[in-house]
């Protein structure tokens, strides 16, 4: 289309969305009305990582007025299906769980009540049974062959092991002069938008139809997924979207399953369904991005050329693989080799599922897990070779002349001349000033360091890029998928103004504004004379597989699609005018509201009135133009193939530049990273709107921040999730934020309308290993992984060998190793009465009712199996929860195991103690005791400080207790001594 | 995310938030600033069967001076002791931490003796009280008693409080000349709860460090005028003895460290202003 | 003293931007859920409900609080203001308002009614704020759109527009 973009610049033109956003008027999903009836959902989820669902007990909480139903994965066993992944694996993804649970959040039931309220307090008296499995977390465990296997259909947890080369990577690592491996563990974050996900869905059952809102971001192909997962045929599922969302980062993909479950809930229960997720469920429920474990090579020569890579990248997509996944994995696909120019790529792609919440769509999409390892090598070239690291990445960048350049694994780099590009960051970013910070602060014995990346961040998505997954045998046989419609609707209504409807689903990227202003440039009109509407009903609207707001698709593809339905009309309007002005088309011009002659400024007609010609007088309208009323447009760039028979991914459209360097500090004493100067270089091609640039960068910088400083999804070993709140994952706030500088270099893209590209993830690629790369400078580091908290800079800081307690002094039972959130503790008290008689009261459940702390009613099932309900708290935290306490290995009367398992509302635990009973000398009794135990469920995700203090309190009670009874009365002071004492020696200081 | 039901009251008077607090048998609560117990509710961690609001009692509304003592009752909030402009010369130790607690929007609720109440471990405001040796006065319907913050904290968010006591207010002992007070911490990010947080207070006879965020209660130890490797001996034996333990924000090592590197800036800090 | 019980409905009055307004709520329902579901003033938006996010911040008799950590029933005879109350007029916003309009500062909107009503409550008291200053209360609050350069840069300039003064010098630099 060959237009040039300049025209569409409007430097930070104020934002058509705002006024209404600034006052409160904003229309996201839970401000828009619901139907009268409309019943309001919550979801009763996992405290499990991996069991088996044995029973739900749904009678008590249908008791509770106001609830209406409690509906259980078996309830939606046949109007459902499962979310088919872009991989063929007989794996059932549904959106609740059936028979069994595998991750901690995963949906067990739906209560559905009047409101919101009462839909918790029915959710609060569903009790639901489990038998516990052993959960893996770890995604390189998960592939160990005694690894408990999640889907048993599938025989082990690989779900995908493919393996690529391109060019001659066999060759390439042969003659080497040198190679090196990273190997890299990446962590889990999640985009965290401030707004949760939302549905409100109903069904016609005469129609056999659904209507659901979300705040789905899009692909649209998942409408495709969700629609199959209803079975339903696509035009009887209604997916509709707000007005206004609050964020996505990619997150609001995974609104889907839910989207499915509230759609069946609805029909089950013949009424509207809303359900609005709150935080915790986001945290635990919503969407992560992978992990991934990279081993990464590199064959390269003395001046630190790279002739070849050599991937193994092992994807973790948690518990399911849901579409698009395994799509984070391939995403990259075609940027294997970054911005360098690298023939020879070996690649192994290996998709894994472990007992984590299900993957998706995450801000930077496979972006930060493919940078990170490239850039951490290119750093350690450099150091192997004792090269300035910056010139390693320079010489290696693909030449400005090579544009367009085919990268070897297949993408076609559109435009770019990284060399200047990153010669100009250098110079104006001040680099030399840098360095000398560098040296000042090291002069000083400070710990400083300064980073680099170069990145490419692709953008607008080949939709068949996905189909890499599949051997090219089961692609031919599958059929081609490949490319990427966008789509745009021009109305013309009868008193001629203008409107726009764009399948963009936007997030907050101003999307109304930059598209009035493009519309309203092709008609020489004012763009407040043009409203926009992003709102999505795909029962009316014109969209696609590719519509959605992802992959920075907007400025390069959707606002080019705009301007091609504009120009369409306009040419149709220009046609209309000219018979009436008897002139030519040609030579008319649209400027200041009117449509005149070029020559001729008397000769003119207004806008509004060409505009409304077809409305009111068809007549004049010129036969061969039919009618200029509506005019949608549909727009797939060519250059975005299927993967070929050798596998050359064409994965995406565009390729912006990214060249970052920054300075950072580490405290040595309490290892806190403080960001003294960053910079980052754009060349995004055309810019057009420089302030929602500004904001995508800045709004990419601090997420990224958030992942490689502060962000973790975290898991215990036992698959227990541990930051379930906004205290324990952690998003940056102002405080947090350095100075970023942002400059900006362009090379228009020969592929899109506007010569745009996208620009919205670009830092989220860039940004966490550019900061790593300085932490590992400053600190001299080979391998290093994210996130940079202080505890982990200041272990890598600190002496390798802590301070020794002092001489006789007895320090807390350590973690056996990091991530085992194993509760451990000893204690020994010494009581009156014989060990026969202690003994008689361990097996006695009146006693035992009596020593729990708690308790009441216990069963005595057998001598050696007890059950109970106990009440168990620790200051305000109290829940109340079932116990189910069996005696074992025996040996009166000297020792017993005592193995106890609680679950309750707040979450559940288990653990194991041996009690040993020896005779003190004097007629007494000393009491030892060893016990592990793990807590897991809410109280794990959103109170991990508490468990410690919790699981002591509790058996520190227990024992005190039991100690109390065992002693008789009378001696208070005594008691309350032994009390402290065996509190003491778990740790719990008197 | 919605709390489970309870009652409400708005007590018009201490004599009607105690006479609720003793007929509940221990299943209510006070509401004071909600910056603790609501986030709790509405997560359903907690559940009251009363919730007793004390924020428009009168008599609690004003802190006053009193025998050598700042006195907080329960209805000051956090943000008001901030603003107090007198602050940094009756109770520097106070007005140094109390910037520290949440945010802005958090402190203009949240009160001091709810945060003593609350006795979460990491918690600034009972670190304070506990560096300063101030005490507690709870008063349930029958009694007053005061309690000493040596005495208050017994465990993670436990107290000496009986069920049937409200905290009425908190003393804390004005600055004493020839006197250093100092506090830091080190949380993830500004607003958190500290991950350590140290204060110290340092006279001509002895140092006293109070530790948070590391055992399950703001920990104090008094010290004798120490510097030097001693010092450093003295510090790292408080540090093991503290049984610090891990979380997904810390190690335990970490949390050791952090004792020994942060007592020994508030003492030097102390120690500098101790005149 | 009123006791309002679990069981029953409870009807609470207070004013809304001056406006005298009375809502049925129980006993338990929060403040968020009164303003935006009750009375329908959804301006005020919930992004955690559990106090960290700052998205709910409303002002409560002339002091920044949480409504999500508040209950409809505490705030009876309260004044309370929202974002449905900074415009001068229908169509025309305020001066804070309109700087965050100039300032890009924000993007998808969500976290932005919380935050204006931080910086309204705070400016009211603080009219010469120091950069640092709105930073720590902007601190208070979290946007995951916009990096928060532009909303810190929105605040200072409203600052200096409502004191009349000249412009910070530091914020004219900001695009
Ligand atoms: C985002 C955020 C960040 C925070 N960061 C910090 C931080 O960094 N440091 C910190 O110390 N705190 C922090 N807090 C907690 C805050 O300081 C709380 O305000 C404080 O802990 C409790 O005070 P409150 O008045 O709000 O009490 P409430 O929340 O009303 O009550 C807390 C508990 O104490 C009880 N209680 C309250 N008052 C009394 C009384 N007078 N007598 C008896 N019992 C009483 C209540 O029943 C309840 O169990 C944070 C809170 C939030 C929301
Ligand atoms: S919703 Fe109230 S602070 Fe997040
Ligand atoms: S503008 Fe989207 S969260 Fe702040």
């Amino acid at each position: 289309m060959g237009i040039q973009g300049e025209q569409f610049i409007r430097p930070s033109v104020e934002r058509v969305e705002d006024a209404t956003l600034l006052s409160g008027g904003g229309r996201y999903i839970d401000d828009l009305g619901t139907r009268p009836g409309t019943l309001h959902a919550a979801i009763v989820r996992s405290p499990h990582a991996h069991a088996d669902l044995l029973a739900i007990d749904k009678a008590a909480a249908l008791t509770l007025p106001g609830v209406v139903a409690v509906i259980t994965g078996s309830d939606l066993l046949d109007i459902t299906t499962g979310l088919v992944p872009a991989l063929r694996v007989s794996v059932d993804a549904r959106a609740i769980a059936v028979d069994r649970v595998r991750y901690v959040g995963e949906p067990v039931a739906i209560v559905l009540a009047a409101d919101r309220y009462r839909a918790e307090d029915g959710a609060d008296l569903v009790t639901v049974r489990y038998r516990g499995r052993p959960a893996v977390v770890d995604p390189e465990a998960a592939l160990i062959p005694d690894a408990p296997v999640l889907h048993g259909d599938v025989g082990s947890n690989l779900m995908s092991d493919r393996s690529f080369a391109y060019g001659d990577p066999d060759g390439a690592f042969s003659t080497a002069l040198h190679s090196l491996a990273v190997t890299v563990r990446y962590p889990r974050n999640t985009g965290s938008p401030m707004e949760c996900y939302g549905v409100v869905a109903e069904y016609d059952p005469h129609e056999d139809a659904y209507d659901v809102l979300a705040n789905f971001q899009g692909p649209f192909s998942i409408h495709a997924v969700i629609a199959r997962a209803l079975k339903v045929p696509g035009n009887r599922l209604r997916l509709r979207t707000p007005p206004d969302s609050g964020g996505s980062f990619g997150v609001k993909q995974g609104v889907a399953p839910y989207a499915v479950l509230m759609a069946a809930a609805a029909r089950v229960v013949g009424r509207p369904v809303k359900w609005v997720e709150d935080r915790l469920e986001h945290l635990a429920g919503s969407v992560s991005a992978t992990n991934r474990v990279t081993i990464l090579t590199a064959a390269f020569d003395a001046e630190g050329r790279v002739a070849a890579l050599d991937w193994d990248q092992l994807e973790d997509c948690g518990a399911y693989l849901r579409a698009p996944e395994p799509a984070t994995l391939y995403r990259m696909h075609g940027n294997m080799t970054g911005a360098y120019a690298i023939s020879h790529v070996r690649i192994r792609n290996r998709v894994v599922l472990t007992n984590k919440l299900p993957t998706g769509l995450v801000r930077g999409f496979g972006g930060p897990q493919v940078y990170y390892p490239l850039e951490r090598l290119m750093q350690r070239i450099a150091r192997h070779l004792g090269l300035d690291p910056l010139d390693v990445i320079r010489r290696n960048l693909i030449p400005a002349d090579a544009f367009p350049y085919r990268t070897a694994t297949g993408a076609l780099y559109d435009s770019g001349d990284y060399r200047q590009a990153l010669d100009i960051a250098v110079g104006d970013g001040g680099l030399s000033a840098l360095l000398g910070r560098r040296d000042a602060a090291r002069a000083e014995g400070r710990i400083y360091g300064i980073g680099f990346t170069a990145a490419v961040e692709p953008s607008v998505s080949n939709m068949g890029y996905i189909t890499a997954v599949l051997t090219p045998a089961e692609r031919a046989k599958a059929g081609p998928k490949n490319g990427a419609q966008s789509t745009a609707t021009i109305t013309l209504d009868p008193v001629g103004t203008v409107t726009v409807q764009v399948a963009s689903v936007p997030q907050g990227q101003g999307h109304r504004t930059v598209l009035a202003g493009i519309v309203a440039d092709i008609f020489g009109i004012p763009p407040a004379q043009v409203r926009v509407t992003t709102d999505l009903d795909t029962a009316k609207d014109a969209w696609s597989i590719a519509s959605g707001n992802y992959s920075s698709r907007f400025a390069a593809a959707v606002a080019g699609v705009a301007h091609l339905a504009a120009t369409r009309l306009r040419d149709k309007l220009a046609r209309i005018a000219a018979a009436q002005l008897n002139l030519k088309a040609e030579d008319l011009v649209f400027a200041g509201g009117r449509v005149s002659s070029r020559t001729n400024p008397d000769a003119f007609l207004p806008f509004a009135r060409v505009a409304a010609t077809s409305h009111w007088s068809p007549g004049l309208v010129p036969d061969d133009v039919g009618s200029a009323i509506r005019e949608t447009a549909f727009w797939t760039p060519p250059e975005l193939t299927a993967p070929d028979a050798e596998d050359h991914v064409a994965s995406s459209l565009c390729h912006g530049f990214i060249f970052d360097f920054c300075g950072v500090e580490v405290d040595r004493a309490t290892g806190k990273l403080r960001i003294d100067r960053y910079v980052t270089m754009h060349d995004c091609g055309v810019i057009l709107h420089p302030g929602m640039v500004e904001g995508q960068v800045r709004g990419g910088f601090v997420q990224a921040l958030g992942a490689a400083v502060y962000e973790e999804l975290v898991y215990g070993e036992d698959g227990a999730f541990l930051s379930g709140t906004l205290a324990d994952y952690l998003l940056p706030t102002a405080t947090e934020v350095p100075d970023l500088r942002i400059l900006h270099f362009t090379s228009p893209s020969p592929f899109t309308p506007l010569g745009a590209k996208g620009v919205g993830e670009g830092n989220c690629m860039s940004t966490p290993v550019c900061l790593a790369n300085a932490v590992a400078d400053a600190l001299d580091l080979d391998t290093l992984d994210l996130p940079l908290t202080p505890a982990k800079l200041r272990a890598l800081v600190a002496e390798a060998d802590e301070v020794p307690p002092p001489a006789g002094h007895r320090p807390a039972t350590p973690a056996a190793k990091p991530g085992d959130r194993t509760l451990r503790g000893a204690g020994a008290t010494v009581v009156a009465a014989a060990p026969e008689a202690v003994w008689a009261l361990l097996l006695d459940p009146d006693v035992l009712a009596s020593v729990i702390p708690g308790a009441h009613g216990v069963k005595k099932l057998s001598d050696t199996h007890f059950t109970a309900d106990v009440t168990l708290g620790v200051g305000p935290v109290k829940g109340r929860y079932a116990a189910d306490i069996t005696l074992s290995d025996l040996d009166p009367p000297r020792g017993a195991t005592l193995t106890g398992t609680v679950s309750g509302g707040l979450g559940d635990g288990g653990g194991t103690g041996r009690v040993t009973l020896e005779p003190d000398g004097s007629g007494g009794t000393r009491i030892g005791y060893t016990y592990e135990a793990a807590v897991g469920g809410k109280v794990a995700a959103v109170g991990g400080r508490l468990l410690d203090g919790a699981a002591r309190v509790v058996i520190g009670g227990f024992f005190a207790a039991l100690a109390r009874r065992a002693g008789g009365t009378g001696q208070p002071g005594l008691m309350r001594r032994l009390l402290a004492r065996v509190l003491a020696s778990t740790g719990v200081r008197p | 995310m919605k709390p489970p039901a309870f009652d409400y009251i708005r007590a018009a008077h201490l004599d009607e938030a105690l006479g609720a607090l003793h007929a509940s048998g221990g299943d209510a609560r006070i509401l004071a600033g909600g910056q603790s117990l609501m986030p709790m509710l509405n997560m359903r961690l907690t559940r009251p069967a009363v919730l007793i609001d004390i924020m428009r009692l009168d008599a609690l509304a004003q802190p006053r001076l009193e025998k050598g003592a700042l006195v907080v009752p329960a209805g000051v909030r956090q943000a008001a002791l901030l603003d107090r402009a007198t602050l940094v010369d009756e109770v520097p130790l106070l007005a140094q931490a109390l910037p520290w607690v949440g945010h802005a929007q958090t402190r203009a609720r949240g009160t001091p003796c709810g945060s003593v109440a609350h006795a979460d471990p990491s918690a600034e405001t009972p670190l304070c009280l506990l560096a300063l040796e101030g005490e507690v006065r709870l008063r349930s319907r029958k009694r007053a008693r005061v309690v000493k913050s040596v005495d208050f904290f017994t465990g993670m968010m436990v107290t000496a409080r009986a069920e049937d006591e409200m905290v009425e207010a908190i003393a804390l002992p004005l600055r004493r000349p020839g006197t250093g007070y100092a506090f830091a911490e080190v949380a993830r990010r500004h607003g958190d709860y500290a991950i350590v947080a140290c204060a110290a207070t340092v006279d001509s006879r002895r140092i006293r460090l109070a530790v948070g965020g590391v055992a399950d209660r703001p920990t104090a130890r008094d010290l004798p005028l120490l510097d030097g490797s001693a010092l450093d001996d003295a510090l790292n034996a408080f540090a093991w003895d503290l049984g610090a333990g891990e979380d997904v924000h810390a190690t335990a090592r970490y949390r050791r460290d952090l004792v020994r590197h942060l007592g020994r800036q508030v003492i030097k800090e102390a120690l500098r202003c101790r005149n | 003293m009123p006791k309002l019980s679990a069981a029953s409905r409870h009807s609470v009055s207070f004013t809304v931007n001056g406006v005298a307004r009375s809502v049925e709520v129980e006993s338990r329902t929060l403040l968020t859920d009164a303003l935006r579901h009750g009375l329908g003033m959804t301006g005020t938006h919930v992004g955690c409900e559990h106090g960290v996010c700052g998205s709910c911040t409303v002002a409560i008799d002339g002091t920044m609080a949480r409504a999500c950590l508040t209950l409809a029933v505490a705030a009876e005879g309260c004044d309370i203001r929202t974002v449905e109350g900074l415009g001068l007029g229908p169509g025309r916003l305020g001066v804070l308002q309109a700087a965050f309009k100039r300032h890009h500062a924000l993007q998808c909107g969500f976290c932005t009614a919380g935050i204006l009503m931080s910086l309204d409550t705070y400016l009211r008291r603080h009219p010469d704020p120091s950069r640092e200053e709105l930073t720590l209360v902007i601190g208070g609050h979290l946007c995951r759109c916009t990096g928060y350069a532009p909303i810190v840069a929105a605040a200072l300039d409203a600052a200096a527009e409502l004191r009349g003064a000249q412009k910070h010098p530091e914020e004219t630099a900001h695009a």
